[in-house]
């Protein structure tokens, strides 16, 4: 039944009706909403698990890597510099291949210190090994929350669901929260075949030489890339027992034969959609979610990006002294197939300054020149600069 | 679509107000989305929270930079240039003031209605929170939503005695202003 909730509340209830054992997490905005509400949950009686405060991130990771290892269901969420704070452990729950799940409120990274969305956050820990979903809105965040679950557990591979700080953790919108009993239907009880039994020690995480590093590495990359299957068969599964899909490994909104694409992650897809009718005399174009950004979706993408001269790759985060971070590995991917698109990449919206609908028209814009414009920060106002930082933009 | 930006201070329930239109206009069948423009929140800081109504369903999430409407908790807000920016041509102003509509026709001309809603809220509740008499007084000015669109809004949010003291408010706060005055600029 729709509702009318703040994102950090559904995603709370979402969270709550996969059942997890272990919940830690420290507090920290945009996210704090989020663990807010399954503590009141706990509190009223209406979930049942282990509510762990915590003094830091880094030891909130580590609860539940340790609960997952003794074989728990288990959640936690955090955003920016919680999230720095956490990498260490994040590479440790992924290296040993522990089912779980998270949930990244984006928010930008200090300094200079800002609390509102961009993408910096989980770009920062885009190599820990972990399989990254982003969602457009806040149904997409209840749906992938419960899907999370399963594409976890079944690849033995953590997930982080990316949500977009305040933009849907703090925007009260219609949200459907699925019946306990669909969501039983569709994820089993948690059975981890590795966990920890005094009746059959092992130990988890230990050393390897270099005999066996290299493999280990090997197999922990071949499960990412075969996770993508599990992404995809998780929302066909749950599209049945729900009705609705969240896109699989990404969506494509748009007519066939466009010759123009934008590529998003998360919630910026909504205002593109709507900005593109608002501009119906500009050339038609096709927009790509991005949905999942680990494992990278090369084939789904090649397949989405057919026909197009042009594709815009909007980028939510910066890698200082090289640029975008998502549209070189967009481009590398069209290379052997669609060499002659163009691609050009633009950041926007970076620390959460605001993305209008006129944000589209600014784009289709950018992309007349004849040779494809050098990644920029497109909603720069150079203006603001003293003179002397000009220049190299 | 029904753009509203709601302007007041930290602790006068900026976003719950606009949580509540969203949710009000929800329970009548309309999509509804609602948001806030947050600082780092603090007691007294300005704040600003966004509401969309519509009749299909929102996805931009862009800020509300041209409303239809703006709702103002703090008539001190005023003096912050550009409060009033990109108020849509007929817009309308709901101002939380003791002063009458007539004192401020010199700077928001005929557009403003005011309401002494810290006021009535220190009556009815025995706190200086004027966002459920001002949202009350904004349904009944533009005939958006009947009152009991508001009072389930309230019912899903608080209980016992602040739900009871609540509506006896935003009865109290509908009364002192014209029903659909706005009526015109709502349906535009």
């Amino acid at each position: 039944m729709l509702k009318a909730l703040e994102g950090s509340q559904a995603i709370a209830q979402a969270v709550a009706s996969c059942r997890p054992q272990v919940v830690a997490a420290y507090p920290i905005t945009p996210q704090t909403h989020i663990v807010e509400n399954i503590a009141k949950l706990v509190a009223n009686g209406k979930m049942h698990c282990e509510m762990v405060s915590v003094e830091s991130e880094f030891s909130a990771a580590s609860v539940v890597l340790g609960a997952a290892c003794a074989g728990s269901r288990t959640y936690t969420a955090s955003a920016s510099q919680g999230i720095l704070l956490m990498a260490e452990v994040l590479y440790n729950i992924a290296g040993m291949r522990i089912p779980m799940v998270m949930t990244c409120a984006n928010r930008a990274v200090s300094a200079p210190i800002s609390i509102w969305n961009d993408q910096q956050d989980s770009m920062a820990v885009r190599d820990a090994g972990w399989i990254q979903l982003y969602c457009a809105d806040n149904q997409d965040a209840v749906d992938t929350t419960i899907q999370a679950y399963r594409i976890a557990e079944r690849t033995e591979l953590p997930v982080m669901v990316c949500v977009d700080g305040f933009t849907l953790t703090h925007t009260l919108e219609p949200i459907d929260i699925p019946e306990q009993a669909m969501v039983d239907q569709f994820l089993p009880a948690f059975n981890f075949k590795r966990a920890l039994n005094p009746a059959q020690p092992t130990s988890m995480g230990t050393l390897v030489s270099p005999d066996f590093f290299p493999e280990a590495r090997y197999s922990h990359h071949q499960a990412l890339l075969h996770a993508a299957d599990e992404i995809v068969a998780a929302d066909a599964d749950w599209a049945k027992i729900s009705g609705r899909a969240s896109g699989g490994l990404l969506s494509i909104d748009g007519p066939d034969d466009a010759k123009i694409g934008i590529l998003t992650l998360g919630s910026v897809y909504g205002t593109l959609v709507e900005a593109r009718e608002e501009y119906p005399d500009l050339p038609a174009t096709k927009i790509i979610n991005l949905r999942a950004f680990r494992p990278f979706p090369v084939a789904a993408l090649c397949e989405a990006c057919q026909g197009l001269t042009d594709l815009i790759v909007l980028e939510r985060a910066l890698s200082p002294g090289y640029g975008g971070i998502v549209a070189p590995e967009v481009q590398a991917s069209l290379t052997s197939v669609h060499a002659a698109t163009r691609v050009h990449s633009f950041a926007v919206g970076l620390g959460g300054r605001d993305i209008p609908l006129e944000i589209y028209r600014k784009l289709h814009r950018r992309i007349q020149l004849e040779e494809p414009a050098p990644f920029t920060i497109i909603d720069v106002e150079l203006e603001r600069l003293p003179v002397e930082d000009y220049g190299v933009e | 679509m029904i753009e509203v930006r709601i302007h007041g201070r930290g602790g006068q329930g900026n976003v719950v107000a606009a949580y509540l239109l969203a949710t009000a206009a929800f329970t009548e069948g309309w999509y509804a989305q609602a948001f806030p423009a947050f600082g780092a929140e603090r007691r007294g800081a300005p704040v600003i929270a966004f509401a969309r109504l519509n009749n299909k369903i929102i996805r931009r999430r862009c800020q509300i930079v041209s409303p239809d409407f703006l709702i103002i908790q703090d008539e001190a807000l005023l003096h912050i240039p550009g409060i009033i920016n990109g108020l849509k041509p007929g817009g309308r102003i709901l101002l939380n003031s003791v002063r009458s509509s007539e004192a401020f026709a010199d700077t928001l001309d005929a557009r403003v209605v005011t309401l002494p809603a810290t006021q009535m809220a220190k009556e009815y509740l025995g706190r200086p929170v004027p966002n459920t008499a001002l949202l009350s007084a904004f349904l009944n000015l533009t005939g958006l939503l009947p009152q009991a669109a508001l009072e389930h809004a309230l019912e899903q949010r608080f209980q016992d005695k602040v739900l009871e003291k609540n509506l006896a408010l935003i009865e109290a706060a509908a009364k002192k202003v014209e029903h659909n005055q706005w009526q015109e600029v709502a349906n535009a």
